[in-house]
């Protein structure tokens, strides 16, 4: 009996995905026989096209451990996992954690965090719009105000901490040429937003990213800052919230504390 | 410039593969052309640069949407996310078509990133029709089907690809994407005659035309093996086989595609520019010598 499409498809996708096993023996060439040189035609497309995916959405990654090992790597991963959805802007999210376990990058101990980065800064490009908040906007509010909103951060923010210099190493990766390394090599905690058109880098100190971290959990304002001043005896909140507003990191206030909590609490 | 513009027949001039290389350079001198074409999941983000430059150049010209995740030809269901985000884009940018392959490409172990090809049979027929009347209803409109490249044929097919896509057609009520490269590559890969193939094509059906550059290997046999990679410029053969069809189309809406090897915009502006001489050439033979003098600038 002649096999379903199902079965064909089953048959296809394994030898698709196993360069060690036979072209399917239903899969012909012009003279009506079984052609394996041009089913290869399908397995070097689908491994070529996701490596190029990859090598687009990290490029300083690539840069840092050039084409060769970067595809090398690349490779290994297609293998490891397809994508999950026909949008290639998200295939990779998993790639950093599989950099971080790859044994031969292990020489490169920063290569995981650079590409978390640069997922965070894809992720941030193809975030939802919104208009951030004014710093004007934000000084109209009195501190005693403040201190019991919620901010609504802009959906195109994300923190990446590392104990490597990864935002410098980035950015001194992004134009051509001779790169120079960093001139201290410091833990970074960044902050990547897309307030209008660009995807912007910022470092922020270690206790910035804790008020910045709280904040996003949900957290009123006085309560972030108290995360943050346990990190930080001197942490300003008044200067960090102007600066978040300056950065387009806040989209909008959401005061009455109360009712929020009575909220979360119920549902 | 303004006088080309009056010139041309048809419903539009040709149009172009839209690529993020060539944005700001047609948002600043808003070239003639008849229309842009973008691969659909490439705009499926929330946001973004992708959509304030598509918008842009929706503001100024015809878009069509060019699918290449739906896996109309899998045996398994449509994604009803996937289709929904088709919608919510057609929504959004209007598109003056929508238009996805005779192809495969999802499976249980994700997303095959490929245009995998299909037995021509009747069960792979029921199934085709199945998904291209839930598009259809899904997205409120008539869509294109394409033909596809294929560098392998099935022990299991038994329809000529021709009449696959023609019983469609009937079928479904879709329109046909007559891709003229692919059936070049096609011909080429599994040894039968372009020219009968455009013969037999439902002509009727065809709603638009495609055209791209393919690259040229050999298999271990010594044979001719054409990649459909879209990396060059339309070849001479490619050129003569769309005069053939469009002098039985006429002058449908065509697009020059090239996505990779990527050139800069005025060569890839001047392939549609051969595409509309192309298109004028079948529709009024006696203008020719204008034709000349007015291409030539």
């Amino acid at each position: 009996m002649s096999p379903s499409l199902a079965e064909i498809q089953d048959e296809f996708v394994a030898a698709l995905r196993d360069p060690g096993r036979p072209a399917p023996p239903d899969v012909l060439g012009p003279d009506r026989r079984p052609d394996a040189r041009r089913f290869a035609v399908y397995r070097n497309n689908v491994v070529h096209g996701l490596v190029n995916a990859l090598e687009a959405r990290f490029p300083v990654t690539s840069r840092l451990v050039g084409t060769q090992f970067f595809r090398a790597m690349a490779r290994a991963f297609v293998g490891f996992q397809l994508p999950r959805t026909p949008l290639l802007m998200n295939y990779g999210d998993e790639f950093p954690r599989f950099i971080a376990d790859f044994a031969p990058a292990r020489e490169v101990p920063y290569l995981a965090d650079l590409a978390r980065l640069e997922r965070a800064w894809s992720q941030s490009f193809h975030a939802a719009e919104a208009i951030p908040l004014t710093v004007e906007t934000l000084a109209l509010r009195s501190s005693l105000d403040l201190a019991q909103c919620r901010l609504r951060l802009h959906p195109s923010l994300r923190l990446v901490r590392s104990p490597h210099p990864i935002a410098t190493i980035w950015s001194s990766h992004q134009s051509a040429g001779e790169v120079t390394p960093p001139a201290a090599w410091e833990a970074e905690d960044v902050l990547v937003v897309r307030p209008h058109a660009e995807v912007r880098l910022h470092l922020l100190p270690h206790s910035g990213c804790e008020f910045v971290l709280a904040l996003a959990a949900g957290n009123p304002v006085q309560d972030a800052a108290e995360a943050a001043l346990a990190h930080d005896a001197e942490f300003d909140v008044g200067h960090h919230l102007v600066g978040l507003a300056g950065l387009g990191a806040i989209v909008s206030l959401e005061p009455a504390a109360e009712p929020a909590k009575l909220r979360e609490k119920t549902s | 410039m303004p006088v080309r513009m009056m010139a041309t027949p048809g419903p539009l001039r040709a149009g172009v593969g839209l690529k993020t290389e060539h944005y700001r350079e047609i948002l600043e001198s808003e070239p003639a052309v008849g229309f842009f074409e973008v691969h659909a999941e490439n705009y499926m983000g929330a946001g973004g640069p992708p959509h304030r430059y598509l918008e842009a150049i929706r503001s100024r010209y015809p878009v069509s949407l060019h699918g290449v995740g739906l896996s109309i030809g899998a045996d398994r269901a449509l994604d009803t996310h996937h289709l929904e985000r088709l919608r919510t884009l057609c929504t959004r940018y209007e598109p003056l078509l929508f238009s996805e392959h005779l192809a495969w490409s999802s499976h249980e172990a994700g997303y095959l990133n490929d245009l995998l090809p299909v037995p021509y049979n009747e069960q792979t027929l029921d199934r085709v029709c199945e998904h291209v009347e839930q598009v259809q209803e899904s997205l409120g409109r008539r869509m294109l089907l394409e033909n596809p490249a294929t560098y392998v044929s099935f022990l299991q097919s038994d329809i000529p690809e021709t009449e696959f896509l023609a019983a469609i057609a009937a079928r479904t009520g879709c329109g046909l994407l007559l891709d003229v490269n692919n059936v070049y590559v096609s011909a080429v890969n599994q040894g039968f005659d372009p020219l009968a193939y455009l013969v037999k094509f439902p002509v009727h059906a065809v709603g638009e035309v495609h055209l791209a550059g393919h690259a040229e290997s050999h298999d271990d046999a010594g044979r001719r093996l054409l990649i459909d990679d879209h990396g060059s410029a339309v070849r001479q053969v490619v050129w003569k086989l769309y005069d053939f069809a469009i002098a039985r189309l006429g002058p449908a809406p065509t697009l020059i595609e090239w996505d990779n090897e990527l050139p800069d915009w005025q060569t890839l502006h001047a392939e549609a520019g051969r595409a509309d001489l192309a298109r004028w050439r079948a529709a009024s033979p006696r203008t020719e010598d204008v034709a000349d003098v007015a291409v030539a600038r």
